[in-house]
């Protein structure tokens, strides 16, 4: 039916260059969520502040961030800024690309769970004399990251997924860029991506894991 | 002392004050009661500055609340205030709930708020519940760690806005009973209730708000029992 012998041992020998490829995906994956974290944050502060400018600022890249595909993202912060002399390196751009599509999602995340919070509870918090901002980070933003915490997570799995997307700005030390090389150098497609494939399957699922063991430690309400 | 003067407030074209004046004197309780939407607890909002006032003036031991150049923040510190949903911080414990606005407001050591807390919380009865969660209380006993949360503030005046009325009927008693205690101790209060018994007990003065206007303000033996108001009487007559 078809001609292809599988060769996995020499897919196997390439294991720990992918792995030490795997670390590096990793490493970018949980700088762009705390990146896009706090400047989901922001963001929300923004949508919060009252301020049109602010608003607007905030609105604009949810938007932005949301409706438009994550590759042109990453490519505009690789080739786009390079119009203007802003050359940025492939893991500099590809981890500022997926930070703003992080910000976006967690921050429209956070106005979904803002909902779940009542206003009278900024609102005890203003009666015990705390600044608008204390009421906010001490009382309301616990309770907004607990709520959004399943969408995070998600938001988390699928920043780890969208670094495959650096190979398209030449990014060849993560787990993608290192399986496109071998695979350019060998044409064992097949094996090469299905290895890679598995070890983004357990990253993922290791991070999935790991926030639920964290949430049933941290959440005990 | 609060020093209310022709305070008018309206939300949207509903004038839900229209003019009132009161003045509370340091150590003096005074109740307010009336039918739902008179503006009673709008009054007390607009007491500690939560609500704007479209004109008149409140003064807290002559301070103007809503004149631009005053810190509201600091000022809340002398005006605790507890609402009828209690507002329990979910995610903190009852120690912490009690706790947090002395370490992070006043910037005390956590020793210190912790001792403070530790205080209140056993006077209001809850000494027992210090790390439970707020979900696993009752609403008596959120209510309580609530007033409890307030006073660990150290405030001068205390505003109590239907504290009682989102409370099963069996834990209005242990409620009140906290307010008694507080009255009993000098606590300056302005509540607004429901509890015409417990206002009757506490009270020196009672005022009845009737559509925006406080219609009539007296002794509680007065008011109760030889009302001179219509509405008043109306009022009394329908919740005896």
């Amino acid at each position: 039916m078809f001609h292809y012998t599988f060769h996995w041992n020499q897919a196997l020998k390439a294991l720990p260059q992918m792995l030490d490829g795997a670390l590096v995906t990793l490493q970018i994956a949980l700088l762009s969520m705390a990146i896009g974290l706090a400047v989901a944050i922001a963001l929300t502060l923004f949508r919060l502040s009252g301020s049109r400018i602010l608003g607007a600022l905030a609105t604009a890249w949810i938007e932005v961030a949301r409706n438009t595909p994550a590759l042109f993202q990453i490519y505009m912060a690789h080739f786009g800024l390079g119009n203007f002399g802003i050359h940025l390196s492939p893991f500099t751009s590809l981890l500022v690309g997926i930070a703003f599509n992080n910000a976006g999602y967690l921050a429209e995340n956070f106005r979904g769970a803002l909902k779940a919070i009542p206003d009278t509870q900024a609102r005890a918090g203003r009666s015990l004399g705390m600044t608008s901002l204390q009421a906010f980070r001490l009382i309301v933003m616990p309770q907004m990251l607990r709520v959004a915490f399943l969408p995070v997570t998600n938001q988390m799995v699928w920043a780890i997924l969208m670094t495959s997307l650096g190979v398209t700005v030449g990014m060849n030390t993560d787990l993608a860029g290192i399986t496109q090389e071998l695979n350019a150098r060998s044409f064992r497609t097949f094996e090469f991506f299905a290895i890679a494939a598995v070890i983004y399957y357990v990253i993922a699922k290791a991070v999935t894991l790991a926030a639920r063991a964290f949430a049933s430690r941290m959440f005990r309400y | 002392m609060i020093e209310i003067e022709n305070v008018r407030k309206s939300f949207g074209q509903l004038e839900v004050l229209k003019g009132i004046n009161l003045t509370v004197k340091k150590g003096e309780v005074v109740t307010v009661i009336g039918g739902s939407g008179s503006g009673k607890s709008t009054l007390l909002t607009c007491i500690n500055g939560l609500e704007p006032i479209a004109s008149g003036k409140v003064m807290i031991d002559g301070t103007d609340v809503h004149a631009k150049s005053t810190d509201l923040n600091k000022l809340r510190q002398k005006v605790g205030i507890v609402f009828q949903q209690w507002n329990a911080f979910p995610h903190l414990t009852v120690l912490e709930n009690v706790m947090l606005a002395p370490r992070k407001v006043l910037g005390m050591s956590k020793q210190k708020a912790e001792e403070i807390a530790v205080k209140q919380l056993t006077h209001v009865g809850l000494g027992e519940k210090l790390s439970v969660y707020p979900n696993r209380m009752s609403g008596g006993q959120q209510q309580r760690m609530a007033i409890a949360r307030a006073l660990a503030m150290s405030p001068e005046y205390m505003l109590f806005d239907e504290v009682t009325s989102a409370l099963d009927p069996m834990l209005v008693g242990e409620v009140l009973d906290t307010l008694r205690m507080l009255a009993s101790e000098g606590m300056t209060m302005i509540c607004v209730t429901h509890e015409m018994k417990f206002a009757r007990e506490v009270s020196d003065r009672v005022a009845f708000f009737h559509q925006g206007v406080m219609a009539e303000i007296a002794a509680p033996e007065q008011l109760f029992d030889a009302p001179e108001h219509a509405e008043t009487k109306k009022f009394l007559a329908a919740t005896h």
